[in-house]
This record gives structure tokens, sequence and C-alpha cells, in this order.
């Protein structure tokens, strides 16, 4: 046997098969998790000079292919959490990328400051929430995550490190956040958190018998919330298409909370360990056999019926219970079964959103492919060049995938995409694998993807930067 | 059912049967092996043949070599690995040099090989991986320790990949020969059911073909040789020459 020489970064790392969180979208990836930022820029330069391509990948949360990167390198960024800074009195925080949401408000809410922006899951990094510029129940108000960044270090693949913020390198920051990792390593953040006076949010549960009803309950509800998220029952037809419940949640202040030193406390923000009587860690296992068009037309049934007579009803929640929503159930993805599933989100302006949104239920449900979850938003605009937001609703549909389904499936995708893109809509590359560069183009325009294409032209002029996501919706 | 193949070890024995029949069948297939000269040979005469020089012992070769070939052929359905070696160790003979190659070229040269292709069936959820074991592998026999170990470990690193990648589609197939006619058992004397390389090549590829994960005998009727020969205590296995 010869010694082994095995010297080269392309050689050296072991293959990964690596999926996104959906399940659906796979690929065999060369690994590596470095355990510090220099050993992170040393792969990173060491990469690039091998010509092998490099994409980040946090804590795999992206539903599709964005931390994906077929026969490239995949650089892990999970190691990295350290934290340089917190200070109580400013609400700033300063840490390493691998840091998750869930390790940024266990280390603040005491201090009595939460993310001022939140996706529905506490275990992204914030890596992957910059990469994504990801938004949360708050983004008709707080907007994206980005915009709560102070600063940011980009370590270019020739080893350049360039301090980004509004004054400095302005272009870049608003580029690389939301810049799916493509401009380079973000290896230190620096963000602004929210002050909060109490642990707990007062909710108001709201039932729509429609999509009519929903949107302007919606509407009604946002100027006294901070906090607004409706459930859309996909599988309801005719004059309830559409229907489906909201909760609306504003901060408490003064005396709202009598005790919010108690409700601050971290141990006061844990998520229930059993549900309907089963450990939670399971649930998994029973939710699959209800993960089926007859089991979610029942759940859904259900679960609106109990709304319904639910109506109005107003009470407090933890921030936890009440912002991460996915976390409740640990591995619920599982019981989407060995095909996964796929998670489609529309972004669609406010003058075409419902005609819109009705047209996608409608179809869905001729087309024997009604959306096992709806989640209905509100977005505004924002200043960052790759931004999904627009100035109007999102809508998250999960789809199932089988290996009979699969192509009707996709068809599907192209005949939603293309109604969308008529409607002059967005997407979300968090939860992206269908799009083509023809369709990103089309939703974002030519010229913002140019401006970007720009950009990365300067910073990484060999293209070492890229995944299956960038390859696939960008063209890069 | 395949369309692009990898073989390794190929330019003797049953690799060299298996890529010659592969090619008939309309397989593209990259022959993988040391010599040059014989590389040659096999791949004369059709073009579905395509020669690559490679020694499995340079394991640090193989990333790059892999990557290669799958662009040459513009993708993979199936690889098979059949290159192995058995030195003739002789009675009272302890040559960790021999050992040693045998678990390089028959172990870890597949350990090299098939890990590229498994991580990238695993994604594709598909593609096939056939190994050349051998009924060698079902005891530790007292003629050879190395060979028998190289292919007990091979057999139990097969049975590992199907176990961890059949759940995603990949076709993971071991076959394991008995005697086969090639250089590896020439001047072995007369031999139990000796089967040329061909037929030893033919029936691999029928239990690759199955597409169900098969782990078969060459010829099937060696099964019961090895149900006896497993059965077998050991306070009894060491007293006979098997």
């Amino acid at each position: 046997m010869r010694r082994p020489t095995l010297t080269t970064l392309r050689a050296r790392s072991p293959w990964r098969v690596l999926g996104g969180f959906g399940q659906a979208i796979n690929g065999a990836c060369r690994y590596v998790a470095p355990a510090s930022v220099e050993e992170l820029s040393a792969t990173l330069a060491r990469a690039h000079e091998e010509g092998l391509t490099v994409a980040f990948r946090g804590a795999g949360r992206s539903y599709g292919d964005a931390s994906i990167n077929t026969r490239g390198l995949v650089v892990d960024t999970q190691r990295l959490t350290r934290v340089h800074r917190w200070d109580p009195g400013s609400g700033e925080f300063e840490c390493e990328p691998g840091v998750t949401v869930e390790g940024l408000w266990r280390r603040t809410i005491e201090d009595g400051y939460w993310p001022a922006v939140v996706p529905g899951t506490m275990r992204p990094t914030m890596g992957g929430c910059l990469a994504m510029n990801i938004h949360g129940k708050n983004n008709f108000r707080a907007g994206p995550f980005g915009e709560h960044v102070q600063e940011i270090d980009l370590v270019t693949p020739s080893g350049e490190v360039l301090t980004c913020n509004r004054e400095q390198n302005p272009d870049v920051f608003h580029a690389a956040i939301g810049g799916l990792g493509m401009l380079g390593a973000i290896t230190r953040v620096k963000l602004k958190l929210k002050k909060i006076e109490s642990g707990l949010l007062r909710v108001d549960a709201r039932v729509g018998r429609n999509l009519d009803e929903i949107f302007e309950c919606f509407e009604e509800l946002i100027p006294k919330s901070d906090y607004v998220v409706g459930w859309i029952d996909c599988f309801a037809r005719n004059g309830s298409l559409g229907r489906g419940q909201l909760h609306a949640a504003h901060y408490l202040h003064g005396d709202e909370d009598p005790d919010p030193q108690g409700s601050l406390h971290v141990e006061r923000q844990g998520l229930p360990s059993t549900i309907l009587g089963f450990p939670r860690g399971k649930l998994w296992i029973p939710m699959q056999f209800f993960v089926n068009d007859l089991g979610v037309a029942m759940v859904n049934r259900a679960k609106y019926w109990s709304s319904y007579f639910g109506d109005g009803a107003s009470y407090l929640q933890s921030h936890v219970g009440f912002a991460f929503l996915l976390d409740y159930v640990p591995d619920w993805r599982l019981a989407y079964g060995d095909g996964g599933f796929v998670q489609y989100q529309v972004f669609i302006p406010k003058e075409t959103a419902k005609a819109t949104l009705k047209t996608l239920l409608d179809l869905g449900q001729r087309r024997g492919f009604p959306s096992y979850l709806g989640v209905l938003k509100r977005h505004r605009p924002d200043a960052f060049l790759l931004s999904h937001a627009v100035d109007g609703w999102s809508l998250a549909m999960d789809f199932k995938v089988t290996r009979g389904n699969r192509e009707a499936l996709w068809k599907h995708f192209a005949e939603m995409t293309a109604i969308v893109l008529d409607a002059g809509g967005r997407f979300y590359f968090a939860k992206d694998g269908v799009l083509t560069s023809a369709d990103v183009a089309r939703a974002y325009g030519q010229e913002r993807i140019d401006r970007f294409a720009a950009i990365k032209q300067r910073l990484d002029p060999d293209g070492t930067l890229n995944s299956d996501l960038s390859r696939r919706a960008l063209g890069l | 059912m395949f369309t692009k193949a990898i073989v390794v070890g190929a330019s003797s024995g049953i690799g060299e049967a298996i890529a010659k029949q592969l090619a008939a069948s309309g397989v593209t297939v990259a022959v993988l092996g040391r010599r040059t000269a014989e590389l040659e040979r096999v791949c004369a005469g059709s073009d579905k043949l395509k020669p690559y020089t490679h020694d499995v012992e340079a394991f640090d070769e193989v990333p790059d070599l892999f990557a290669k070939i799958v662009a040459d052929l513009g993708g993979l359905d199936l690889l098979v690995y059949a290159a192995g070696v058995m030195p003739k160790v002789a009675e009272g003979e302890y040559d960790f040099d021999k050992d040693r190659q045998m678990m390089a070229v028959n172990v870890v040269g597949a350990m090299a090989w098939m890990n590229p292709a498994a991580a990238r069936f695993e994604a594709a959820r598909a593609g096939t991986i056939l190994g050349i074991s051998s009924i060698a592998g079902e005891r530790g026999r007292r003629g050879n320790p190395g060979y028998t170990t190289s292919k007990a470990a091979l057999t139990a690193y097969l049975e590992a990949l199907r176990n961890r990648c059949s759940r995603y589609g990949v076709n993971v197939v071991t076959a394991k020969p008995g005697f086969v006619s090639t250089a590896m058992t020439q001047g072995m004397g007369k031999l139990l059911w000796l089967i040329p390389a061909d037929e030893a090549a033919r029936q691999s590829l029928a239990l690759a073909r199955r597409g169900t994960s098969a782990i078969g005998f060459v010829p099937a009727r060696w099964s019961l040789v090895a149900w006896v020969v497993r059965s077998i205590p050991s306070w009894l296995f060491r007293r006979t020459n098997v």
C-alpha cells in the first residue's frame, strides 16, 4: 500500500450526500467543516487555487439546493460559533456566522432583547439568515433580517477581507445580504436587536371563511400588530377557497406583563415537550400517516373548525412559542417520506395578489396538487439587491414529492411560476428548488441580475463561489 | 439498463470479460487497469471501450480520475470493481508485503472507487455498484490468510454499502465467484466447478441487472458449499485443509 499523499482539497475532502431541508433535492458534494474563521479563509483560498467551486452551508435549513454544490466543495460553517461582543446597553450583537437564531436569543433574552427578525424556526445560522436575507411574520413592519444588520465582514476567494456597512462598500453590503453566499464568506456579523419589555406577546386569533375575509381581516390587524401570519386551508373549495386562520401578535409594554423579569427568563421560553400527549421528538412518526391528500384534508378541516370556534380568542404566548412554529415537531419533514417535499413560496404585488392566489389555489386543486400547507404573510420592499420582498403578499406552499409524481409536479410548478411572473411576482431562494434562470431574470429583472453579476465579477472573478442553486437559478 | 460504466481491474480476467460483455450490449465502458499494453489489447476492436491506465494502489489519483471519467462518459450508472490479486502463499510463509498488497488492491482500492460512486448514486437515487468478491471470504482459511481476509472485508464493505444506500435506490451487488479460469488460478491443478471468466462475468452481470441489490455465488451452486463451510465449527474447521 502506498503511503497516502492526499494533499489537495479535492482529494482530501470526503464525499457527503447533502440534501436541502425538503429532502427532495440532493447532491454528492465534497465536504469540509472548518473549526475557525482562519481555517475557513484558508480553505476558501485553497479551493480557489485548485479551481474547486465552493458553496457555504449553515444548518442546512434552506429547502432546496442553496447549500448543495454537486461535485464541488461545501464548507459547513456550523463550528464558527464565537460571540465577539454583546452589549445589552445598545443591543448590539457581534458574532461569527455559525451562531444560530437559537444561540442568539438564548444569549440576549434575559437582557430584554429579541432578534428583530426571526424565521419560523430557530435552527438557521446567522450566515444562512444573511445569505437568504430571511424574513419573519413581521416583514410588513420590520423588513428583512438584513435591515437590522449594521456591519459584516466578507472574505473573498482571493483572501481579501471587506468590511461592509451602509457607508463602507454599501453596494457590496446590499448585494451580499441576500447574495446566497456568492460574493464571499461572511465571517463576522454585527446586528442590532430589538428591545422588549416582556417575554410574552399578546396574540389574537381570527378566522376567515374565505380568502376575501382573510385579506380583509389581515389588513385590519396590520396597523395594530407587530406580527401577523395566516394559515390557509388549501383544500377548501368554491366559496370557502382560501379559508383559514390569522394570528396577530404585539409586544407587551409597561404593566401589561405583571412579571416581565420572570417571562424573560430563558426557561420560560420553552416549547411543550408533548403535543396531544405525544412526545414531540417522535411526533413525526404518527404524522406520516396523515401526510397524504386524505389525511391533510382531514387535519385541515379539523384545524379550521377548531379555529372557527376559537375565533376572537386572545391570549399571551412566549416569543419562542409564537415565532418558532416549525420547531414544535422536530424532524417533521421526515413525515413526508423518502421523496421529501418542495416548499414553493410566491410573492405577489398587492394589486394582483388576491386574484393570483385564488388562481393558484384553484389550479392546485384542479391539477390534483393541493398544497399541504399554506402560510400567508404581508411584505414590504427593501433596499437589498436580490430582495424577494415586494409590496404585497406571499403564500408558502408544501408539496409532497414521490417517485411517481415528480414529473407532473414539476410541470405544475412551471405552470404556477408562469402565473406568478405574469402577476409581477417574485420567489424566495431559501425555498426554491425549481426555478430556471429565465424565470429568475423575469422575476427580479435582468438589470438587477446583471448588477449582481458585475459585483460578483469584481469580488470573485474566477467564479469560485457557486452552488446548485446559483447555477440553476442565476446561471452563474 | 446500463449505459455508462466504469470497470476497475479490467485488463484481464473477470473484469476484462465484464467490460467486453457490457460493450457488446451497447454500454460505453471506461476500462481501468494497471498495464497500458493489456488495456489497449482489451479495448481494441470496440469504440465502446475506453482505456484509462490506473494503478488501484494510487488512491490519491481516484478523485480526479473519477471526475474525469464521468465527464468523458457524460454520466455514470454502473461501477464494477473487479481488481484483485492473490499472490501464492507457501506453507509456513508469513509475508506482510503480500498481505498488504492484497488489502490495498482487493479492499482499499474498492473503497477509494466506491466512495465517490456511492455518493453520486445516493444523491441521484439511482445507480449500480457491482463488487467482485469471492467465496474465499466466507471463512478465514489457512491456505491464504491475507486473501480470505481481504475478500471477507470486501464482502462486509459491500453489505454495509447496500444497507446504507439501497434505501435510496442504489443497487449494490456482491458477486462471489468460486474457481474461475483466469491468471489467478493458473497452476493450481484441477479445481472444483472451474468456469471460464466469460461465464463468471455473465453471471455477475446478471446479478447486477436484477436491480435488487443481489448477493450471489457464481455459479449459484457454490452457495451449498458456502453454507457447509460456514457451518463447520471452528474446532473442526482448523483440522481441515480447506
